[in-house]
């Protein structure tokens, strides 16, 4: 054979093997780290976990988890609002002119900030005048993070709404906004909804900005705002370091690593699911 | 609101065609509808300022809660050395370094790997296997940042520590954090590196391939050079993201407040910094930490800044 082709067919299979041992490579991790969730999550779980709150000795996780539902589900509901409001005047309305290049380009940048300083930043505007961590302030820091995720998808699907549909609507004599709720955002309702999973999933898991906002607490806190919020993260935090010196601490706080996880893990692959039937 | 002007004037002059002429419901109903659509389009438009608002209000209150460190302190807060709270100490430059070192060690060991990635995913991976193995690499993404942390202190750091004795003397360090990063970008830049491959058009492919090109060749010599740009933004943009990882980095990063020497040694990031010391910290320390993130803002701003623009001049090249 041909050295020259030779040489050339073992350079190819020298790369090639090496870009399936990256894939492997990139792959495991989410092995191992799911397998050390399990194993050291699962003989931790009970119906315990679920239902009490947190305690220096023993206890669950049930006011974390209560916390953290209410304070993702408020952060969701006020993000999607204003997100989708923002990506639809992206779309419909900014086109190519310069403040809709310029609010693209921000948004862009804010979709990738560093979460901590989102909670810097909340610290500073809400909780200092306020004079107390809160849960409202988690709130507020969990919808800057998520409100980018939002306004991206939305305004990514709006443009994917073929023209004609819009000028059909129109030719029908509807008017603008009536074009936008009932052609434009019925053409696009999957996609923002995948957004806005994913954008759940995020800040479900978000730890840092919680840090300063909403802090932790040992109690239940059935919808007081206005105090701190106990949230799943933040006990993962606490217990893994300053508490981490008793054992039952540091079991619990697999248990609930597992079961932060399994639901961050759920959302991603629910928001996939739903964009994989869109495109059909 | 260009239906309600078209059809305005042809009421008015519906005296000839008095049949085609808007009753007055109709017309209350076109000025009712003019009226919801400039609300509909000034709320949306108030909704989008908000992004304008947040940025500035970011920097406003970053700038304003920073200043008394900055006043204080001045430029010594960068070149000093020393971050010591109980001395009223506070020089930047560890966590800086820390920073910037995990950051780029994270993009040395997650470029290779991302780049193999794509490439496995774009050029011989079965169609099958395609969209699993894709998905397995973007729910890496997804795993929340605390649980890499966890993981990394408790699993990677005793992993590391047992079996490289000399080179992890503790198991967690600078090196440590940048291993947990890379992982935690790869999804990140294998996702961009392998969506700007795709836009390469079938063609360019095919016609190299006919030439005799072996996969590599045209790998290396087709599809890299066209989506150079491209790819410099995705990895731009990885580093973008680790610069500002908080959680995973506090638990591995081993939290030394001093200057460390060698790269597998313990140090501290600005991230974890902040984390570590903001709830117990008030007065100038807390002043000093806020600026600390105004410094993190920066930074990461310009960096992810520098990765849209490559990307968007990518895009605008070629639209997918």
């Amino acid at each position: 054979m041909n050295p020259v082709y030779r040489r050339r067919r073992m350079v190819n299979r020298i790369i090639m093997t090496a870009s399936l041992l990256a894939s492997a490579f990139g792959v495991i991790w989410l092995f191992l780290i799911l397998l050390t969730l399990v194993t050291k999550g699962v003989p931790a779980l009970s119906l315990d976990v679920f239902t009490e709150r947190t305690r220096m000795s023993g206890g669950g996780l049930g006011n974390a988890i209560l916390g953290s539902l209410i304070m993702t589900a408020l952060a969701t509901v006020g993000g999607t609002i204003i997100g989708i409001a923002a990506g639809t005047w992206l779309a419909e309305y900014g086109g190519r002119s310069r403040l809709a290049n310029t609010i693209r380009f921000i948004n862009d940048v804010l979709l990738s900030a560093p979460s901590i300083i989102i909670g810097l930043y909340i610290y500073a505007v809400v909780v200092l005048p306020m004079g107390h961590f809160s849960g409202w302030a988690g709130v507020a820091a969990l919808m800057v993070i998520i409100i980018p995720v939002v306004i991206r998808s939305t305004e990514d699907m709006l443009l994917l709404v073929p023209n004609s549909l819009r000028e059909a609507a129109a030719a029908l004599g509807a008017h603008r906004w009536l074009i936008v709720l009932r052609v434009c955002y019925s053409g696009a309702r999957a996609g923002i909804t995948t957004g806005v999973l994913l954008g759940c999933a995020r800040i479900s898991g978000e730890t840092a900005p919680l840090l300063f906002t909403a802090l932790n607490t040992n109690q239940w806190n059935f919808f007081n705002m206005g105090s701190e919020m106990p949230n799943l993260p933040m006990v993962l935090y606490q217990n893994m370091t300053i508490n981490s010196f008793i054992p039952a601490q540091v079991s619990l706080a697999w248990a609930g690593a597992l079961i932060l996880t399994v639901a961050v893990l759920m959302l991603n692959i629910l928001a996939r699911v739903s964009a994989a039937r869109s495109q059909k | 609101m260009t239906t309600g002007s078209s059809v305005t004037p042809q009421a008015a002059e519906g005296d000839r065609m008095q049949k085609l002429s808007a009753s007055a419901h109709e017309r209350s109903a076109l000025r009712r509808n003019g009226l919801v659509d400039r609300v509909f389009e000034i709320t949306t438009r108030g909704s989008a300022l908000m992004v304008l608002l947040l940025l500035g209000t970011i920097t406003g209150s970053l700038i304003l809660a920073g200043w008394p460190a900055l006043s204080e302190l001045g430029l010594s807060f960068f070149t000093d050395d020393r971050w010591a709270a109980n001395i009223n100490r506070f020089g930047a430059l560890p966590a800086i370094y820390g920073t910037l070192v995990t950051s780029l060690i994270a993009i040395a060991i997650a470029i290779p790997v991302s780049l193999g990635i794509a490439i496995f995913l774009t050029e011989i991976c079965p169609p099958k296997l395609r969209r699993t193995i894709g998905t397995m690499v973007e729910l890496l993404a997804g795993v929340p940042s605390i649980i890499y942390g966890m993981w990394g202190m408790e699993v990677l750091a005793p992993f590391l520590q047992s079996h490289f004795p000399s080179i992890f003397p503790a198991g967690t360090g600078l090196t440590t954090a940048g291993l947990i990063l890379a992982i935690m970008i790869i999804p990140f830049i294998t996702a961009v590196t392998r969506d700007v491959m795709h836009t390469v058009p079938p063609i360019m492919r095919e016609s190299a391939y006919g030439l005799g090109c072996t996969t590599w060749e045209v790998v290396r010599h087709v599809i890299f050079p066209s989506v150079k740009a491209g790819m410099l933004g995705g990895v731009i943009l990885g580093l973008g993201r680790a610069l500002g990882e908080t959680m995973a980095v506090t638990f591995v990063i081993g939290n030394n407040l001093f200057l460390s020497a060698t790269l597998t040694g313990q140090g501290t990031s600005i991230a974890a910094l902040i984390a570590n010391q903001f709830s117990e910290a008030d007065g100038l320390q807390r002043s000093a930490l806020l600026l600390l993130g105004l410094v993190l803002f920066l930074i990461t701003f310009a960096v992810l800044a520098l990765a849209r623009f490559m990307l968007n001049r990518m895009n605008q090249r070629a639209p997918s």
